[in-house]
């Protein structure tokens, strides 16, 4: 969709502000923020194309007046509402009214080193051969799907070269939305800045994205 | 009006209008956050302790000093760096760094003539296993924003003016490959051993913003 996430390009946010010797968290919530968007995460109930999906379509007003760990809860009560597991009025009154979905799992403390270190591998067979190779100029799709996509707008409609063939991998554009892991071939894509930017492009600039199969065309 | 803290500024760039009090109680984000803990923990869903779990992993085993090894090595060990310029997540995962957010990993080298610059326009994808949790800025617009197509005036915020005819490559990691940038050995490390090469190598230096510090300086 064309969401608020979708940045590349974007103009008026002012200077990177780099913080010297910035703590891991600012505040004693995040790191409950964190904790428990990877531990309700683990219920197993949602994957991360639909956290992804859920982050990207707070309104926009609310996404930039937000900090990362602020959109990632604001996502995670929108998915345990979803899913059953909490409801407005449990939100408001800060407790349990009544029971809501059971859960598939519950990560317990003994076993987050272990689910950390093996973390949701994401690649999958793919039972074609790759469309393209190393080399081969492609042409990316120029859609406006309102639904998840990984393929940002500065880069639809471009055309570039195919840097290295990946792996396959689950399609998000259809895993965020629970229809299935589809998985297709990932290409990275190179492209000249003057072809995404035009005119006052940095010459000595490229640009490269991690592509899905049916994000591209031979071009 | 409280001093600025970055940390606790929106995506938009402005601080935000309510007062940080000490009593976290206060702060309307800490009740949420508590609220959501409450309800999940009375429900059976989710296991305090486990969040403690992870906040300690993030706060005191995984973090930037897991790359700075990676790099050491690469730079002390021609062989392993040939190893993960072609499988980073084996080369990697053979130090004993995998897992989250680092489950598919490529490693891009800087040269005399190009410069690598790391960053997610579309989210905060960022290689957990290798450099821990992300900093404010990476996740913040003005970074995801411009990297893609200003990323000389992003080097010249964070005080790194590159020769103007050094290439710039710009990764946008828009897909589950997480990206580690090798900086370039510097000068005068001849014969240094893999831990004091580690020191010179910083968490910005990994994903582009900076050069690996020079010997004089660590």
């Amino acid at each position: 969709m064309n969401g608020p996430q979708d940045l590349g390009g974007q103009m008026g946010f002012g200077p990177v502000a780099p913080e010297t010797n910035e703590p891991i968290f600012h505040a004693e919530w995040e790191k409950r923020a964190l904790g428990l968007t990877l531990a309700a995460g683990g219920m197993g109930h949602w994957n991360i194309d639909e956290s992804r999906h859920a982050r990207e379509s707070l309104h926009p007003a609310d996404y930039y007046a937000s900090s990362y760990y602020e959109i990632w809860i604001k996502a995670l009560e929108v998915l345990l509402k979803r899913h059953g597991f909490v409801s407005s009025e449990e939100l408001a009154s800060g407790h349990k009214l009544n029971p809501g979905a059971p859960a598939k799992r519950k990560l317990e403390a003994a076993d987050v080193a272990g689910v950390l270190a093996r973390g949701g591998p994401c690649n999958r067979p793919v039972s074609s051969q790759p469309r393209f190779k190393a080399g081969d100029r492609v042409r990316t799709k120029n859609f406006n799907p309102t639904g998840h996509t990984r393929l940002p707008r500065y880069a639809r409609g471009k055309t570039g070269v195919i840097d290295a063939v990946s792996e396959g991998f689950v399609f998000p554009d259809v895993n965020a939305h629970g229809k299935g892991e589809n998985p297709q071939w990932v290409y990275t894509v190179v492209f000249d800045a003057h072809e995404i930017w035009g005119e006052g492009a940095d010459p000595t600039l490229t640009i490269s994205i991690d592509a899905w199969e049916s994000y591209l065309e031979p071009a | 009006m409280l001093p600025r803290d970055p940390g606790q500024t929106n995506l938009a760039g402005m601080s935000h209008d309510h007062h940080h009090d000490h009593d976290n109680d206060l702060d309307p984000m800490a009740a949420r956050v508590r609220a959501l803990e409450t309800i999940l923990t009375e429900k059976g869903l989710i296991d305090p302790a486990a969040i403690d779990a992870i906040v300690e992993t993030y706060e005191t085993k995984v973090g930037p000093r897991n790359g700075a090894r990676v790099v050491a090595k690469a730079w002390a060990d021609a062989d392993y760096a040939d190893w993960l310029r072609r499988d980073a997540t084996a080369a990697i995962a053979s130090l004993g760094f995998s897992g989250r957010q680092g489950e598919h990993m490529q490693a891009v080298f800087n040269t005399p003539d190009t410069h690598n610059l790391v960053v997610c326009t579309l989210c905060s994808c960022y290689p957990w296993s290798v450099l821990g949790l992300p900093p404010v800025w990476y996740k913040a617009p003005p970074y995801r924003s411009r990297a893609v197509i200003d990323p000389r005036g992003v080097l010249e915020e964070f005080g790194l003016t590159l020769p103007p005819d050094t290439k710039i490559r710009v990764w946008d990691s828009t897909a589950e490959l997480r990206y580690l940038v090798v900086p370039m050995r510097p000068e005068g490390t001849e014969g240094w051993d893999e831990t004091r090469l580690a020191e010179l190598v910083s968490r910005d230096s990994m994903i582009g913003t900076a050069l690996a510090r020079q010997a004089e300086a660590a």
